[in-house]
């Protein structure tokens, strides 16, 4: 493993990404236009915008990574530019970690611009404090990536690789208990749940609406969130061969 | 033959069922350009997978500068060019290169030596997606370059290359042997077999060849190469 390699990857991932500019301006502009377009959606009853928009701040990150990821690494998969790196001196944990840095820096900019304008033009609270909402999203983002990592394996066209945001995001996102409080699902499905990293997430970006501060609940959220950002890695690690048939 | 490069021993490989390469015995000389030729189909590609130590293969020993292929300290010490060409497309042409220098731990001087070796120093700041397909290829090679393999392993370097800029790569091949660098070339034109020091001859997954240019059209009696080829070919199918 390699500090400089690891700083070069993300800064070629974050090269390539500046150099497209419509889905940075994508990146950036739609989670705050849909944080927009909820507070006036829910405009007769701030109560329900501030439980579903804290959450969404930290799904928003979630999602964009993981379809950035899924595709970003089925290119270089397919062009033939993975097959090479990994004929160079390169540990795999470099580029890992390079794609982690890079989205996670991505996803704190996402934050920042959504958070700005939820937190002051539309009135959103966050007793929890805004730093906590922050860590939360970008542990979310790497979440994202790293599950992006992982199914890209799987997929042999970016057709496939798009495709898999419904598969594995929707079944999280109906799960994780926005629409329905999660203690008042049908057994088997909280058992679902439960198992579901997204879930924890949501958990902790709704107890930073109530509680104030570090508590041991929204510890054990980030935790688990982390956690399953580590496993997803290491199973998209175990995807990286570098012989193939 | 002093000290070689490449040993292969008995090397079968298999893709989807079928055998690709079928008990392949062969040395390559340190220091000489070795041409791989072959129709397309032949197994080429999956022969100098197997040097890089990319290619899972069913049996047989594939040793590359005194260590098995695909070996960590080897990552540092081959270089390997695939047909088509892997870069970047949405980066410049430097920011590929800065790139793949930061990988193989070498400098921004290797970075720049490499552009200017394939004739790309005026394309620096060009994006790789907007070059021709033959400048992309060469943008390819030099991100190969910038690490000084000891071992390059290149596929098909100069398909599609004006013929002027093709004898240019291939006095950069030969300056790269003086220097000591082993490279093993493969190509299906049968004109630049004869500017290698030893060619491989190969024929649906067999070796039906392995000698100098000169003494395999003195062998087979035949004029030029794409002659001997056939004659091989045919001699082949005659013994089968």
């Amino acid at each position: 493993m390699s500090i400089r390699t690891t700083l070069a990857t993300a800064a070629r991932v974050l090269h390539q990404l500046r150099s497209d500019h419509r889905t940075i301006a994508l990146l950036l502009v739609v989670p705050t236009l849909l944080m927009v377009l909820l507070r006036y959606v829910f405009d007769g009853s701030p109560e329900t915008f501030n439980r579903i928009g804290l959450p969404l701040l930290g799904i928003f990150p979630f999602v964009t990574m993981f379809l950035v990821t899924s595709v970003a690494m089925l290119r270089e998969r397919t062009s033939g530019t993975l097959e090479r790196l990994l004929t160079t001196p390169m540990a795999k944990l470099d580029l890992l970690l390079g794609y982690a840095l890079a989205f996670a820096l991505t996803a704190l900019v996402q934050v920042a611009v959504a958070s700005t304008v939820a937190f002051t033009w539309l009135s959103l609270e966050a007793p929890g404090g805004v730093p906590l909402v922050a860590l939360l999203a970008v542990a979310n983002a790497v979440l994202g990536m790293a599950l992006g990592l992982l199914v890209s394996a799987f997929a042999a066209t970016e057709f496939q690789a798009v495709q898999f945001l419904p598969a594995v995001i929707l079944p999280q996102f109906l799960l994780c208990g926005l629409l329905t409080p999660r203690d008042r699902m049908l057994d088997l499905l909280r058992w679902i749940s439960d198992a579901l990293p997204l879930s924890y997430a949501v958990d902790g970006m709704s107890r930073l609406r109530v509680d104030s501060g570090l508590s041991g609940q929204i510890g054990r959220d980030l935790v688990v969130v982390g956690g399953c950002a580590v496993v997803a890695l290491a199973l998209g690690a175990a995807t990286l061969r570098r012989r193939t048939a | 033959m002093d000290q070689a490069s490449v040993a292969v021993g008995d090397l079968v490989v298999d893709r989807g069922g079928r055998p690709v390469l079928r008990a392949l015995s062969f040395q390559i000389p340190a220091g000489q350009i070795t041409g791989l030729l072959g129709p397309s189909g032949s197994g080429k590609t999956t022969l100098l997978r197997c040097l890089v130590g990319v290619q899972q293969i069913r049996s047989g020993t594939v040793t590359v500068l005194g260590q098995p292929a695909g070996s960590a300290e080897l990552r540092w010490r081959v270089g390997y060019v695939t047909q088509t060409p892997s870069v970047y497309a949405d980066l410049s042409v430097a920011g590929n290169l800065r790139y793949f220098a930061a990988v193989a731990r070498a400098s921004a001087a290797d970075a720049d030596r490499a552009l200017s070796q394939v004739g790309l120093a005026d394309r620096a700041s060009d994006l790789v997606g907007k070059l021709s397909g033959g400048q992309r290829a060469r943008v390819s090679l030099a991100c190969a370059l910038v690490g000084s393999p000891t071992l390059l392993v290149l596929d098909e370097p100069t398909v599609g290359l004006d013929p002027v800029l093709g004898r240019d790569l291939w006095a950069l091949f030969h300056r790269l042997a003086d220097t000591g660098v082993t490279l093993i070339v493969s190509s299906h034109v049968m004109d630049e077999a004869a500017r290698c020091d030893r060619l491989l001859l190969l024929r649906d997954g067999r070796l039906v060849a392995d000698d100098t240019p000169a003494e395999i059209r003195r062998q087979t009696g035949a004029e030029d190469l794409e002659q001997a080829f056939l004659r091989l070919a045919e001699n082949e199918e005659a013994m089968a």
